[in-house]
């Protein structure tokens, strides 16, 4: 049994079908990147997954649990899909370290002195473990991202999901969040991350995912769809870039 | 002018001033929290609150904005009874400011919530609030931050609005100068000393809610 099984999702807003029948099945331990063209709903599917958006037909089950819309099956979802947005959304009334303890005081009811053990622990492993005491507003984009990124961490997540996450930082703070996300995808973490670094999704993916019109057009390990597209559409994208 | 001012007399009430000083005061607190509290409660329906239970706040806070203070006092003291709910004047000002201000601060408030960027939302979405506790943690304090200085102009302008419960005989400091007043028939002594407190009560007010605001937004370590 795989991971993350989606099957024949479909999804519209109002008469726009934005997925148009995604089959996608995930196994523990991948990284799966997710390339295509504005607009061919890669946030979509993502969001779809994390339950943000709800679906029109199709499943989503993630470790044999099936994806439904109430507030009972979502929060048992979100505490196994993590997710990282392109906008950081720190909380910036909370420090560094406040944010990684706000959810798991919250939602885990983990005790203030182990929430705040482990949220050492893991801005510590994303490299931040002197800004505990730092707010959003006070770190680069890079490290906000790191921040979050432990946050996301902190709940113990099996899979993450990530969406362009390095797209609003300044090129020279990428690296800093790469090498994060590196970090996890060594250490087995299961990801799904929308991207438009190819040679990070080369190096690192196990599977790329060609996304065009909501569907997914080709799909295969990253050496067959870099150097032999096999569509039309795929060689353009690739070209263009 | 004849006029001779003349304001040493007025040590003689001035038992009946610092009453009605301290009675305002009161008013002023116990309205200013629990309107506040409802505040923040009807925001929440309105920005996100359950379908149901938004057009019974919707018609409240626009009755409520919709028509004069004083009706809305009068109604609840003269008026409930009649439907069998009596209470006494200083009940029936602490609610008619309760409720008033309730609907006020509402609407101040709900503008700061939607304020609130959609990401902050969804980061607390993910990380598996519930809606609620997302409000709660994520969204409040900083809405409220974005508005604190409405919502302060809008708690003083009630306290001042106080003025008028003094029509149902409760003791308040607009009471105690009328009250000086028919006894004196020193009206611009009367007034001017009214006047004087209740601009000394406005200002201490103001500095109040900065300080709370401070110290309720202050940046602090995470514990
Ligand atoms: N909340 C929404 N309401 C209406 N249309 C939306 C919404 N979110 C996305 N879309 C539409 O769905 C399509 C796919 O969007 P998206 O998934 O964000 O694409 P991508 O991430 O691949 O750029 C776009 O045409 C976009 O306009
Ligand atoms: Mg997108």
């Amino acid at each position: 049994m795989s991971l993350i099984e989606i099957t024949e999702v479909r999804k519209s807003f109002g008469p726009n079908e934005v997925l148009k029948g995604i089959n996608l099945d995930i196994e523990p331990g991948e990284v799966i990147a997710i390339i295509g063209k504005s607009g061919s709903g890669k946030s979509t599917l993502l969001r779809c997954i994390n339950g943000l958006e709800s679906i029109n037909s199709g499943s989503i089950s993630v470790a044999g649990a099936q994806l439904l819309p109430d507030e009972l099956h979502l929060k048992a979802l979100r505490l196994k899909v993590g997710m990282i947005f392109q906008q950081f959304n720190l909380f910036p009334h909370l420090t560094a370290g406040g944010n990684v303890i706000l959810s798991q005081a919250v939602v885990k009811k983990t005790p203030k002195p182990e929430a705040e053990a482990i949220a050492r622990q893991m801005l510590d492993r994303v490299g931040l473990a002197a800004k505990f005491d730092a707010y959003p507003d006070e770190l680069s984009g890079g490290q906000q991202q790191r921040v979050a990124i432990a946050r996301a961490l902190a709940m113990r997540p099996i899979a993450l999901l990530c969406d362009e996450i390095t797209s609003a930082l300044d090129p020279e703070l990428v690296g800093e969040v790469l090498a994060v996300v590196r970090s996890l995808a060594a250490e087995g973490m299961t990801l799904l991350m929308v991207t438009h670094e190819m040679k990070f999704a080369r190096d690192v993916c196990s599977r790329v995912v060609f996304m065009h019109h909501g569907k997914v057009h080709e799909i295969g390990r990253p050496e067959a769809v870099f150097a032999n597209p096999q569509t039309p559409e795929l060689k353009q994208f690739l070209g263009m870039l | 002018m004849s006029y001779h001012f003349n304001f040493g007399w007025l040590l003689v009430y001035y038992p009946e001033l610092l009453k009605g000083t301290w009675v305002t005061i009161q008013l002023i607190l116990i309205g200013a929290v629990f309107g506040v509290s409802l505040g923040v409660f009807c925001a929440w329906v309105r920005a996100l609150g359950p379908a149901w239970l938004k057009p019974i706040v919707s018609v409240y806070v626009e009755l409520i904005r919709n028509t004069p203070f004083l009706i809305q006092l009068f109604f609840i003291f003269f008026g409930l009874p009649s439907l069998g709910l009596q209470m006494g004047e200083t009940s029936a000002a602490n609610l008619a400011m309760i409720i008033n201000l309730g609907a006020y601060s509402c609407e101040i408030i709900r503008a700061g919530i939607e304020a609130t960027p959609r990401g902050q939302f969804e980061a607390g979405a993910s990380l598996a609030m519930t809606r609620f506790e997302t409000f709660r943690y994520v969204v409040l304090l900083p809405a409220l931050k974005r508005i604190w200085p409405a919502l302060s102009s809008q708690i003083v302008i009630v306290m001042l609005g106080s003025s008028v419960v003094s029509q149902i005989a409760v003791e308040d400091l607009t009471f105690a100068a009328n009250f000086i007043q028919s006894r004196s028939f020193r009206a611009f002594e009367a007034y001017f000393v009214s006047t004087f407190i209740y601009l000394t009560l406005a200002i201490l007010l103001r500095l109040l809610l900065k300080f709370i605001g401070g110290r309720l937004f202050q940046r602090k370590a995470a514990r």
